[in-house]
């Protein structure tokens, strides 16, 4: 049998939380050298890079740091598929044989508190945001009322899904939040956007995340384990799906962004999501990932309470999803956020995931990323 | 009460009105209907598309509270007082996202009947939508 193309053969990680003093870029440093000591190779070796940041500066801008090779450099801007879309590119980069060894790397840091957009930057007027309709947390609330309405389901499933993540979170010592709250703290908590109470959302925060990929049939050379990225897919909205910032929706709606880059991801690796072994899915709030369970294939729209009630998605169930405790736990930093999840991924496939580490050494993992205005990523990997 | 005559953007409702209509675009080609009105149908491409001024009643389709005070560009009253979000469906047009006149959550319900009302915001006026008389539970 002959490999699959793209393997990713290192992994590096600077934690996620609030680093006083510390700039983003340093983060990407750090994350970048860990990821090269993790596949053996040095800065020299890298043929191409590709990475994004959204407040945290120009990623190319990081050659200072380790020497300037004049590889290829490529930024990528792509709201919360920012780390998603530059793994796509260097999926491509290898597939086409342009490039051997890459690194590609998602760094950030935000200001306290619910991002603030701008309007003109999304193609709306500015009385879009002047009369306070432009805020993401609204859109996760409004999405997740309307589908608990339609499935019947009970916001203490939105509890259950925030406890397992801060129980995750605190087996993980990159996480931000590290102290485990139970499903009556977190459903008791002032409500920040109803049905969503203020520990059912993730916060915008700073980490960083970088990958190094090689092609599938040399993989052996930098890394014992190798992980291949069987597929990675991005898909923007279409229209009749349901989105963020959007003044109006169609009446009848479209299949989002998710279902399209899930089934693209499957289609193309040619593994369905019945063989996933577990999945990091975008959780901006509990919401989320309730309904990005469903809209990856994972589950059927309306399953999910019983899921959560018989602990299907926890360490140790069928399907764990978030083992690190996804956003909610380790706080959204866009450019590195999507990452974070191949990372998570890449260590559960090799064993390498310590306290939170699941059991029954599975060979499948999926990720997947959701956000502004209507973009989502996601991949497939196997050992 | 007199309500200023300014909106707080041309082209959004009519105003000032007896009876003020949210201003969409319908596309001759396929029909999809959109708020606001666009230059292009975002479902078939078409460039065929011209202005509608849609129903003003429907049903409340989906609805929060906005409980903490947005950053800029949020240009509301310095006291922050929270508000209710949601999206009402006008039948058979499309699904509009406004704010609405009640943000007390015992008193919002999906499905409940709505009604486009023209309401102060600072010195101009913004639309929002309010339970219909009489329907309220």
């Amino acid at each position: 049998m002959t490999a699959p193309e793209v393997a990713i053969v290192g992994i590096g990680l600077h934690p996620f939380g609030r680093h006083d003093g510390v700039p983003a870029r340093a983060m990407g440093v750090a994350a970048v050298r860990a990821a090269l000591a993790d596949a053996g190779v040095e800065w020299r070796d890298v043929d191409f890079a590709f990475g994004g940041s959204r407040d945290g500066g120009n990623a190319d801008a990081l050659v200072t740091d380790f020497g300037l090779t004049g590889l290829p450099f490529v930024n990528v801007r792509n709201g919360c598929a920012t780390g998603g879309s530059a793994l796509v590119a260097a999926d491509t980069t290898i597939r086409a044989g342009a490039g051997r060894l890459g690194v590609v790397v998602g760094f950030d840091k935000h200001a306290p508190g619910a991002f603030g957009s701008d309007p003109a930057a999304y193609g709306l007027g500015s009385w879009y945001g002047e009369t306070g309709l432009m805020v993401t947390t609204q859109f996760f609330a409004l999405k997740i009322q309307r589908y608990l309405h339609d499935h019947g389901i009970t916001p203490a499933a939105l509890a259950r899904v925030a406890a397992r993540a801060f129980r995750n979170g605190a087996a993980n010592p990159n996480a931000w939040r590290r102290r485990p709250l139970t499903e009556a703290e977190i459903g008791a908590a002032p409500m920040v956007a109803d049905p969503l109470t203020r520990y059912m959302f993730c916060s915008p925060g700073e980490g960083a995340v970088a990958l190094v990929v090689a092609p599938g049939d040399e993989a052996r050379r930098w890394c014992e384990r190798p992980v291949f990225l069987r597929s990675a897919a991005v898909r923007t909205r279409r229209y009749g799906s349901f989105e963020v910032f959007s003044p109006s929706l169609a009446a009848e709606r479209a299949d989002s962004p998710t279902v399209d880059a899930a089934r693209a991801a499957f289609a193309a690796a040619g593994i369905g999501p019945d063989d996933v072994g577990v999945a990091q899915l975008q959780d901006t709030d509990a919401g989320a990932e309730i309904m990005h369970l469903a809209e990856c294939g994972l589950c059927k729209d309306g399953e999910q309470e019983e899921w959560l009630a018989r602990g299907v998605t926890d360490i140790g169930g069928a399907l764990p999803v978030n083992t690190d405790g996804g956003c909610l736990a380790n706080g959204e930093p866009i450019g590195a956020s999507g990452l974070r999840q191949v990372y998570e991924v890449v260590a559960q496939l090799q064993g390498r995931a310590g306290d939170r580490q699941i059991p029954g050494d599975p060979r499948v993992g999926f990720t997947h990323v959701y956000g502004a205005p209507g973009i989502s990523a996601c991949t497939v990997l196997s050992r | 009460m007199e309500l200023p005559a300014e909106p707080v953007a041309p082209g959004l409702f009519t105003w000032p009105a007896e009876e003020p209509r949210l201003i969409g675009s319908r596309c001759h080609d396929c029909g999809a209907v959109t708020f606001p009105a666009r230059g292009s149908c975002p479902a078939c491409t078409s460039l065929a598309v011209e202005e509608r001024l849609l129903g003003r009643t429907g049903t409340l389709w989906s609805w929060t509270v906005q409980r903490f005070r947005p950053k800029a560009p949020y240009a509301g009253p310095d006291e922050f007082e929270p508000y209710g979000v949601g999206y009402v469906e006008l039948p058979g047009e499309v699904r509009v996202e406004a704010r609405l006149t009640v943000a007390d959550p015992d008193r919002l319900r999906i499905g409940m009947p709505m009604e486009l009302v023209v309401v102060p915001w600072g010195d101009r006026v913004t639309y929002a939508f309010a339970p219909r008389e009489g329907d309220e539970r």
